[in-house]
């Protein structure tokens, strides 16, 4: 080897590192233009007209064994929400909770517990798996939404079911919310659940009222629901993108 | 294709580290929360005199990976708990939102890319030709492994050939590894786990899936580690260029001692 060739190496390995760094640099500016991250989101309706082309409308999510059960389920984002009217509701045991349904319904309600105990239910051992990567499989138990559906009757022009919650996120108490489609809203293992692995459910999972919306990931599933709405659009909620952490630059469609 | 799939692959590397840092920890099964250990897991923990350190644990042994796993510098130098340190990942500060963006944007561009080689490989006859081992091939095996260990490289004619071990690895890329990196990607998916139910039971459950798709993607970092090795040895800007403009250079058949 002649030192000609080690001394063109060591100058392509600085080029490298500094090209790299350049890179990198690069990416974090095009991370933070307004332009670029909407080209990425491109990526996402791609992903959900690919993904729905390859399953079926109603596909079922795999249920598990009681023998798969997380020891603990694992409780994330709120564990006891900081307000005191949720406050207020759980030191009664949520015996005064009513779920308010309102929107583009016939016969806008709400629900006390036990008539939601009484809807039509179904109890399903499934895995939640969270946009950090980690899953854990939990016994679930609760009224299918689209029992609750079939009470209010939805108007023709609803296209979005928007579940409005319990907990402040931040200091000025701007709430969690979610929104789902309607073809999620029927599907029958989406529950409004009370039960987790037959108890009920724990304040840090979300009590009294938590969705399971079992094709998506885990910030779709809003704990704490008080109140659902109808809409035909969720444009003028928030910040507009149909949940709390899509407007923070999650994907509304997190079936990926 | 070949420039396409570099930035692809660059990109969805250290977004993907971005997105495992997340939640820094690689288990087997169907969810994390079993009554097993994680395979693997970084830590950031602090000492009683505050300072933070990093351990790697790898099969239940603990490291110390201050500085790099675990625990690293951020923006403004003071050390954080986090799983890859910022100068790897995409983008540099924790933001697992944007990472998921550049990630699975890329991933697109990256399997339209390696279809639109496999297709072209296919009706070109290229992979007929040019990959597929012949008799030749699988009888010079022996010879061929004992050359790239010493580093010797063919030249005249066979310089514009791939060697028996060049393709058997071009084929194991491409048919093995980067197939599974696509498909344990794919099987993340609560939706498409729904597909089928019950299919990613296949790769020993969805915990599992994310950790051969962790390995995946490290078994082609090593991949490209040797490639672009051998790349610089057997003559760089020969070979760059050749990769450019499809122009290359042949050397004049030497003995074997005169080689450099």
């Amino acid at each position: 080897m002649t030192t000609n060739d080690s001394g063109r190496r060591n100058f392509l390995m600085q080029a490298l590192a500094a090209g790299s760094a350049v890179l990198l640099a690069g990416c974090d500016r095009l991370s933070r233009t307004e332009w670029f991250p909407q080209m990425l989101a491109s990526a996402e309706k791609l992903s959900q007209g690919a993904q729905r082309l390859v399953t079926a409308r109603k596909s079922m999510a795999q249920e598990f064994t009681e023998a798969d059960l997380s020891p603990t389920f694992r409780s994330n984002g709120t564990a006891n929400p900081d307000s005191p009217t949720y406050q207020a509701l759980a030191t009664k045991g949520f015996a005064a909770y009513r779920l308010a349904v309102s929107g583009l319904v016939e016969n806008p309600r709400s629900f006390s517990l036990a008539e939601l105990r009484a809807l039509p239910g179904r109890t399903q051992i499934t895995r939640h798996d969270c946009v950090e990567g980690w899953s854990a499989i939990g016994k679930w138990k609760g009224a299918q939404l689209s029992a609750l559906l079939d009470a209010v009757q939805p108007k023709p022009e609803a296209r979005y079911v928007v579940f409005h919650c319990a907990d402040p996120m931040d200091e000025i108490g701007t709430k969690y919310y979610e929104s789902i489609d309607m073809d999620d809203a029927r599907h029958p293992q989406t529950l409004l659940a009370y039960e987790l692995n037959d108890q009920r459910l724990p304040i840090a999972n979300g009590a009294p009222i938590r969705l399971r919306v079992e094709r998506q990931l885990g910030y779709k599933m809003a704990k704490y629901v008080m109140a659902i709405e109808f809409v035909s659009r969720f444009d003028h909620i928030a910040g507009g993108k149909g949940g709390y952490w899509e407007d923070r630059g999650y994907e509304w469609y997190a079936g990926i | 294709m070949h420039w396409v799939n570099v930035i692809a692959f660059f990109v969805l590397l250290m977004s993907g580290l971005q997105i495992f840092n997340a939640h820094p920890a690689l288990n087997w099964g169907k969810s994390s929360y079993t009554d097993r250990p994680p395979l693997v897991e970084m830590v950031g923990a602090q000492a009683p005199d505050g300072k933070v350190f990093g351990v790697t644990r790898v099969f239940g042994r603990e490291f110390n990976t201050t500085g790099v796993l675990g625990a690293s510098r951020d923006e403004d130098g003071a050390m954080a708990a986090r799983g890859f340190p910022a100068w790897a990942t995409v983008p540099g500060s924790r933001w697992l939102a944007m990472g998921r963006r550049w990630h699975l944007f890329f991933a697109w561009l990256f399997v339209i890319n390696g279809v639109s080689y496999v297709l072209y490989s296919i009706f070109s006859r290229h992979l007929a030709r040019d990959l597929a081992p012949t008799k030749t091939d699988w009888r010079s095996i022996g010879r061929s492994i004992i050359d790239h260990l010493l580093l010797r490289h063919p030249s005249g004619e066979a310089e514009k050939r791939y060697n028996i071990l060049q393709k058997l690895t071009y084929l194991i890329v491409i048919f093995g590894l980067l197939p599974l990196a696509v498909i344990t990607g794919l099987s993340m998916s609560p939706w498409l786990d729904s597909a089928i139910t019950g299919w990613v039971d296949l790769l020993g459950g969805r915990q599992s899936a994310r950790t051969i798709h962790f390995v995946a993607a490290f078994l082609l970092v090593a991949f490209l580690l040797i490639h672009v090795f051998e790349v610089i040895v057997s003559g760089f800007w020969n070979n760059l260029r050749s990769m450019i403009t499809g122009r290359y250079r042949v050397r004049p058949t030497e003995t074997p001692h005169d080689n450099e």
